[in-house]
C-alpha cells in the first residue's frame, strides 16, 4: 500500500524538453491513467517513474520517499510492458518466479506465490509453456502474473493492450480493472486509448505535447474539459469544435445563434471563440438554432451518427441521434442543444473561459 | 505465399545457372573427385606411374603415429582458437553495445582485422614475436620469459593459436553485436525491475538470447581454424618445431607438396572434406531447427 507522488517532473534530450513539469499525487489504491497521442510524452513520464529514464528535474516519490537516484529494482515497483517483456527463453512459471529468485525467497514462497498468481489469472495448466506457446491474452496474463507475484508498491502499465485485438482487449480492460481493485495496488497505467482510460481511470491525467492538461476524474474532464484539446480528445465520437463569436444574445456558431447557460462572464460581446458541442448533445429537433445538410450517416444500431454541412462555409457538424433516425442524404435537419452543454474556448490559447 | 518465378523455356535458367555450376565444378567438384581418385592410388617411387591401392592410404594414415598426433594438435588448436576468438568478441560486442558517443568508429576499428588475410596476420605477429628481431619477443625476454618459439613447441602453439583467434575476434564481435541488438531492450529493462544485477542481467536474459549467434559462430570458427589458418601456421611456424603445430590441413599440404606422397595426401584431403561436410550439416539442422523468438 503506497501512494506515488510526482512533482514538476521534467525531461529533456540534448536540450530538448520533452515533459515540461507534470505534477500528480495518486492516492494510495488509486488507478491513474495517462492519457495522449503518440508522442506526447507520457511514456517518457512512465519510464521515469520506473527508473529507466533519469529525471532532469522535479522528483518521484514513492511513499513519501524520493527516488530519483533509486535503482528501478530498489523502487519497489512492477512494470507490465506494452509487448509484455516475457523472456522468451523461459516458461511462464520461471518467468513470474524470475523476480522472485532474483530477490532470494525460498523456493516453497516462490510456488506458493506463483501459483495463486495463475490462480488469479485462470493460467493453471499453462505455467510450463514457453511465451510462443501461449496466445496474446495468455501471455498478457502471465506479463501480469510477474508484476502482482511481488506484491510490489506500485504497478506501471505502459500501454498493456495495444498489442492485443479488440474483443480481447476489451475483455482484459475488464480483467485489469477488476484485478487491480481486488489487490488495492496503487498504479499509473498509460495508454493513447481514450476509451480504454475512460473505463479504467478512478482519475485521468491527459498530455498534450509534455503537458498535462488536466488531470481528474473521467466524467469530469467529459463534463468540464479545461481546455480544447482534452475536450476534442475525450469522448466519442469526437467533439465538435468550431469557431465562433460572443453576442449579446449567445454566441454565433455556424450560422446560427445559440443561447448560453450563462449570460456574460465569459468575455464581452463580439470576442471570436472555439465552440465545443458533443455530438450526443446536438439533437434533431423540428427547429433548432443550427441546421445542416446531411452527407453521411453512420447506423451503428442503437445510434445513427450524422455527419452534416452546416452553413455556407463548409463547417462539418457530427451529431448523434437515435437509431431509427433515418434522413435522406442532402435533407436538411434541424440541430438543437441545451445551453449547459455548450463549452466556449480561448481561440489561441485553448483554454475553457 | 511463396514467390515462384516461372521461366517460359529452359534456355534463360540454364543460362543463369551456367557461372554459379561452372565455378561450383571446376573449384569444387573436380578436385573433390581428383582427390578421392587420388586418395585411392599410389605412385611408383619415381612418380611416372600410379596403380590402385583400394584403402591402404587410409590404413597407412590411422596407423601413422604423426598423423594421429596432427589430429591432436588440431583439436587443441582448433578449441583453443574457437573459445579465444568467441570469449573477447562477445565482450567487445557487449561493451560496444553500451557505446553510444563514437559508436560507429569504435565499430569499424573493431572490424579492421577481419579485413587482414590471414597470411599478413601471420607475418605480422611472427614480427611482433619473431626471436631475434620482434619487439614483444624482446619485451618477454626482459620480463624473464626464455621465449624462442623456433625450439619451444608450446610457445609455438600458443602463438599461432593466438594469431589465427586474433583475425577471428572481428568477424564474432561483428555477429554478437547484431544478435544484442536484436533483443528487445524491454526485456532487460524487465529483469532489471525484477532485480536483476547487470552480472546476472547478462548470464540470466542476454546470454541465453544470444546462444542461436554462439552456436553459429562456435561451428564457423571451428571451420575456420581448421581450413582457413594455413596461412598463419605456413608463415608464422611452418608446422614446426617438429610437429608440434602441424594441423591437419598444413599437413595435407606438407605431405603432398613437400613430401610428395599424393595418395596420402589425398587420402588426408578426403578425411578433412568429411569433417568439414559434417559440420555443415550440424550447422544446417540447427538453422533449419532455430528458435524464433517471438
Amino acid at each position: 500500500m503506497a501512494t506515488l507522488t510526482l512533482d514538476g517532473l521534467r525531461k529533456s534530450y540534448n536540450e530538448r524538453e520533452v515533459v515540461h513539469g507534470v505534477s500528480c499525487a495518486v492516492a494510495d489504491g488509486e488507478l491513474v491513467v495517462v492519457v495522449g497521442p503518440s508522442g506526447c510524452g507520457k511514456s517518457t513520464l512512465l519510464r521515469m517513474v520506473a527508473g529507466l529514464e533519469t529525471v532532469t528535474a522535479g522528483t518521484v516519490s514513492i511513499d513519501g520517499r524520493v527516488v530519483n537516484a533509486v535503482e528501478p529494482k530498489d523502487r519497489d515497483i512492477a512494470m507490465v510492458f506494452q509487448n509484455y517483456a516475457l523472456y522468451p527463453h523461459m516458461s511462464a512459471y520461471d518467468n513470474m518466479a524470475y523476480g522472485l529468485r532474483m530477490r532470494g525467497m525460498a523456493r516453497e514462497e516462490i510456488r506458493t506465490r506463483v501459483e495463486r498468481a495463475a490462480a488469479i489469472l485462470q493460467l493453471d495448466g499453462l505455467l510450463e509453456r514457453k511465451p510462443r506457446q501461449l496466445s496474446g491474452g495468455q501471455r498478457q496474463r502471465v506479463a501480469m502474473g510477474r508484476a502482482i507475484v511481488r506484491d510490489p508498491k506500485v504497478f506501471l502499465f505502459d500501454e498493456p493492450l495495444s498489442n492485443l485485438d479488440a474483443q480481447l482487449r476489451v475483455q482484459m480492460r475488464v480483467e485489469i480493472k477488476r484485478l487491480q481493485q481486488q489487490l488495492g495496488t496503487t498504479s499509473l497505467y498509460v495508454t493513447h486509448d481514450q476509451v480504454e482510460a475512460m473505463t479504467l481511470a478512478d482519475r485521468l491525467i491527459v498530455m498534450n505535447a509534455g503537458i498535462a492538461d488536466q488531470i481528474g476524474p473521467p466524467l469530469e474532464l467529459y463534463e468540464r474539459p479545461a481546455t480544447a484539446f482534452v475536450a476534442g480528445f475525450i469522448g466519442s465520437p469526437a467533439m465538435n469544435l468550431v469557431r465562433g463569436r460572443l453576442i449579446a444574445a449567445g454566441v454565433e456558431v455556424a450560422g446560427g445563434v445559440v443561447p448560453l447557460a450563462v449570460a456574460g462572464g465569459r468575455g464581452e460581446p463580439g470576442r471570436p471563440v472555439l465552440v465545443g458541442m458533443r455530438p450526443e448533445h446536438l439533437e434533431p429537433a423540428e427547429s433548432g438554432p443550427l441546421s445542416v445538410r446531411v452527407e453521411l450517416l453512420e447506423r451503428l444500431g442503437a445510434d445513427t451518427i450524422v455527419h452534416g454541412a452546416a452553413g455556407g462555409d463548409g463547417i462539418r457538424l457530427t451529431a448523434r441521434a437515435p437509431g431509427g433516425f433515418a434522413p435522406a442524404l442532402g435533407d436538411p435537419v434541424a440541430l438543437a442543444i441545451r445551453p449547459e452543454h455548450i463549452h466556449l474556448f480561448d481561440l489561441d490559447t485553448g483554454k475553457r473561459l | 505465399m511463396e514467390r515462384r518465378v516461372v521461366f517460359a523455356g529452359w534456355l534463360c535458367p540454364a543460362v543463369l545457372l551456367v557461372p554459379q555450376m561452372a565455378v561450383t565444378i571446376v573449384f569444387f567438384f573436380w578436385p573433390a573427385a581428383q582427390a578421392f581418385n587420388e586418395s585411392l592410388r599410389r605412385g611408383d617411387a619415381f612418380g611416372l606411374t600410379t596403380h590402385f591401392a583400394g584403402v591402404a592410404n587410409f590404413a597407412a594414415l590411422f596407423a601413422s603415429p604423426n598423423y594421429l598426433a596432427s589430429f591432436w594438435i588440431t583439436a587443441v588448436f582448433s578449441a583453443s582458437v574457437a573459445v579465444l576468438a568467441l570469449a573477447p568478441g562477445l565482450l567487445l560486442a557487449v561493451m560496444a553495445d553500451r557505446v553510444v558517443r563514437g559508436a560507429a568508429l569504435y565499430k569499424t576499428v573493431l572490424l579492421i582485422p577481419y579485413a587482414i588475410a590471414p597470411a599478413i596476420a601471420g607475418v605480422l605477429w611472427m614480427f611482433l614475436f619473431n626471436p631475434s628481431i620482434g619487439v614483444l619477443a624482446a619485451l618477454l625476454r626482459w620480463l624473464g620469459i626464455d621465449w624462442n618459439y623456433f625450439l619451444d613447441a608450446p610457445q609455438a602453439i600458443m602463438l599461432v593459436i593466438l594469431a589465427a583467434a586474433w583475425k577471428q575476434v572481428s568477424y564474432n564481435f561483428l555477429f554478437f553485436l547484431a544478435g544484442l541488438q536484436a533483443i528487445p531492450p524491454s526485456l532487460v529493462e524487465a529483469s532489471a525491475i525484477d532485480g536483476a544485477s547487470p552480472r546476472r542481467r547478462f548470464w540470466t536474459i542476454v546470454f541465453p538470447l544470444l546462444t542461436p549467434t554462439t552456436f553459429f559462430l562456435l561451428v564457423v570458427n571451428i571451420v575456420y581454424a581448421f581450413f582457413d589458418t594455413f596461412g598463419v601456421i605456413h608463415n608464422v611456424t611452418q608446422g614446426g618445431p617438429g610437429q608440434s603445430t602441424e594441423i591437419l590441413v598444413y599437413k595435407v599440404w606438407y605431405d603432398g607438396i613437400v613430401g610428395l606422397d599424393l595418395g596420402g595426401s589425398s587420402a588426408q584431403s578426403v578425411i578433412l572434406m568429411a569433417i568439414v561436410i559434417a559440420l555443415t550439416a550440424i550447422q544446417f539442422r540447427f538453422i533449419e531447427r532455430r528458435v524464433h523468438y517471438a
